[in-house]
């Protein structure tokens, strides 16, 4: 690598400077809103850091005090669990199956497009239709329909991420051991499908992140603690007449907490990755 | 193994995909494409068929026109700055410097961030009373008195794609610095054994390696800008004055918030084929830049 000269060391310091300001400003601010009194937050002119810290309000948020602004909010995250949960579930165990079909059969490869397609489709498109049918199955406002619903977004991503990663494991392996007398049950169970478990992980987490962050099928479909999810009370929230910002702010770095988490740890597997693939060629 | 016996296998283990992507898909589908047709209400009565009426009654409506340039208008500024910035930054993170690891994971902290969240928080910093952002530009003096940038349509969009922007570009930059960083040493060492300036450098060297990559985040980011819902819905609800008002807004007040089922349908359907048409041009660029993938 050739000499920087000065003068490009100090905009290549100044830039990324700029830059993490501008990535971090938002967050941080995120997170000291949710930590000022609210007298601060009103403030003319602005307190940018409170001179008290104040954690009360993750306390407010987590009690299950009924009726409680808390109340609300721990049956979203509730709701939010289980309807990303069980719909990640599904559409893994329903990937599983058509992932490794599409990545060993050339002749069906083209069905891979169709799948990828529909992920592709806009939520208006099934929206009408959905809510008439869940109406009629009399599951608008649980959790139940709201699980179907996200199957329409995870089952396709989910197949598309299985069968990329199928791809990347040899079926010389799965040929071996079909020689050595294996069925193809056995096979997939003993060679294949351990092979896969970490790409069956990272699916089920990205798939997880996706219902999570979910929010134009939740607003149309749920309408009160029974089944409202983390998006549709932040939603609420933000748009109600709460006056302490502080309380939005605490509610959006709860929600925020699992995605960044994942986010920061997965970003390690994906540069290593991307590193270790550089080397091995 | 036969050929049929192995298709017939693989159709076998995609039955249960199948089963639900017929139930919750394509059958949602079709339904659309019949409502389409028909007076239906979103509650209530089974609706007639009328025909082409709903296509022709939107279709030909200002309210659409206008949603449409909106929409388009808030896809290609929102994409065109979250390329140019994500390119910059992954140019940035592609030097040596103090700080770059740590700096590279943070920009998954704005991906990573829920897109309600996002809206959330920007909206508080719009604030009209107690926003940082009037605080910020009034304590630096570049404003007099606080404003309200969400209740102006003058500022409404541009509030709106900045905070849309700072939520997406750091994917770009994710996307653009891996394919940076198979960009061979050499041939970049060659390049400047052979004199070539900074720009040549980059248009002749490197911009090679990231037109693939690049071309496939901008197809899939002007997509998610023109199907956009989620932030608009929480920053402004398509106001003010319906001055952010895009299609997917548009479709939701049409059929559920005046609960015209058929007509929402109609409106549905012509977005769907407006992505439809982005997504074949997807396809066709992937096949096209898989092929000559280095």
């Amino acid at each position: 690598m050739a000499q920087r000269s000065l003068a490009a060391s100090i905009a290549i310091y100044a830039a990324a400077l700029l830059l993490a300001l501008v990535v971090l400003a938002p967050i941080v601010w995120l997170f000291v809103m949710s930590i000022s009194p609210a007298a601060d937050l009103a403030a003319k002119p602005l307190h940018w850091w409170p001179e008290t810290v104040d954690f009360s309000r993750y306390g407010v948020l987590l009690s299950s005090v009924p009726n409680s602004a808390g109340a609300a909010f721990v049956a979203s995250l509730y709701n939010s669990l289980i309807v990303a949960g069980s719909a990640s579930v599904i559409a893994i165990l329903i990937a599983i199956p058509a992932g490794w079909a599409v990545s060993r059969t050339p002749s069906i490869g083209w069905s891979l497009g169709i799948v990828i397609g529909t992920y592709m489709l806009p939520p208006v498109a099934l929206a009408v239709p959905l809510y008439m049918a869940l109406a009629y199955l009399g599951l608008l406002n649980s959790l139940l329909g709201l699980t179907l619903v996200y199957l329409t977004i995870l089952a396709p991503f989910t197949t598309w991420l299985m069968k990329s990663g199928f791809d990347g494991i040899p079926r010389e392996l799965e040929a071996a051991a079909m020689l050595d007398g294996a069925g193809l049950f056995t096979t997939l169970r003993i060679i294949t499908l351990p092979l896969a478990l970490p790409v069956m992980g990272t699916s089920a987490l990205f798939a997880f992140l996706l219902a999570w962050d979910e929010f134009f099928y939740a607003l149309l479909f749920t309408s009160d603690q029974r089944a409202k999810t983390l998006t549709v009370a932040i939603a609420d929230l933000a748009g109600g007449r709460v006056s302490d910002y502080g309380l939005i702010a605490t509610a959006g770095v709860l929600a925020a907490l699992p995605p960044v988490l994942v986010g920061l740890l997965m970003q390690r597997v994906l540069i290593s990755g991307l590193t270790n693939g550089g080397v091995k060629g | 193994m036969s050929g049929t016996w192995l298709t017939t296998r693989a159709w076998l283990l995609m039955l249960p995909l199948l089963i639900v992507m017929i139930a919750v898909i394509g059958w949602p589908m079709m339904d659309t494409v019949r409502l389409s047709f028909t007076d239906s209400k979103l509650v209530g009565t089974q609706g007639s068929f009328v025909g082409l009426d709903n296509y022709v009654r939107m279709l030909s409506s200002t309210n659409f026109t206008r949603t449409l340039v909106t929409t388009l208008w808030f896809a290609l500024i929102s994409v065109t700055a979250e390329m140019v910035i994500g390119v910059l930054a992954a140019l940035l993170l592609n030097q040596e410097f103090y700080g770059r690891t740590v700096l590279r994971a943070l920009m998954i902290l704005p991906w990573a961030l829920p897109t309600i969240v996002n809206a959330t928080l920007w909206r508080l910093i719009y604030n009209p009373e107690y926003g940082a952002l009037n605080a910020a530009l009034t304590q630096i003096g570049l404003l007099d008195a606080y404003r309200s940038w969400l209740g102006e349509p003058a500022t409404a969009m541009i509030a709106l794609i900045a905070a849309d922007c700072w939520k997406n570009f750091p994917l770009v930059a994710l996307i653009a610095l891996a394919a940076l960083q198979a960009v061979p040493r050499d041939i970049v060492s060659a390049s400047l054994v052979d004199g070539a300036n900074a720009w040549n450098r980059f248009r002749y060297v490197v911009l090679p390696y990231l037109a693939g990559p690049l071309v496939v985040a901008l197809v899939l980011r002007t997509i998610e800008a023109f199907k956009v819902f989620d932030i608009i819905w929480v920053m402004t609800r398509g106001g003010p004055a319906n001055s952010t008002r895009t299609l997917s807004i548009l479709v939701y007040q049409e059929a559920f918030s005046f609960q015209r089922a058929g007509s929402g349908a109609s409106l549905a359907l012509i977005v769907t084929l407006m992505v439809t048409l982005l997504a074949i041009a997807y396809g066709t660029v992937v096949k096209k830049f898989a092929g000559s993938a280095a």
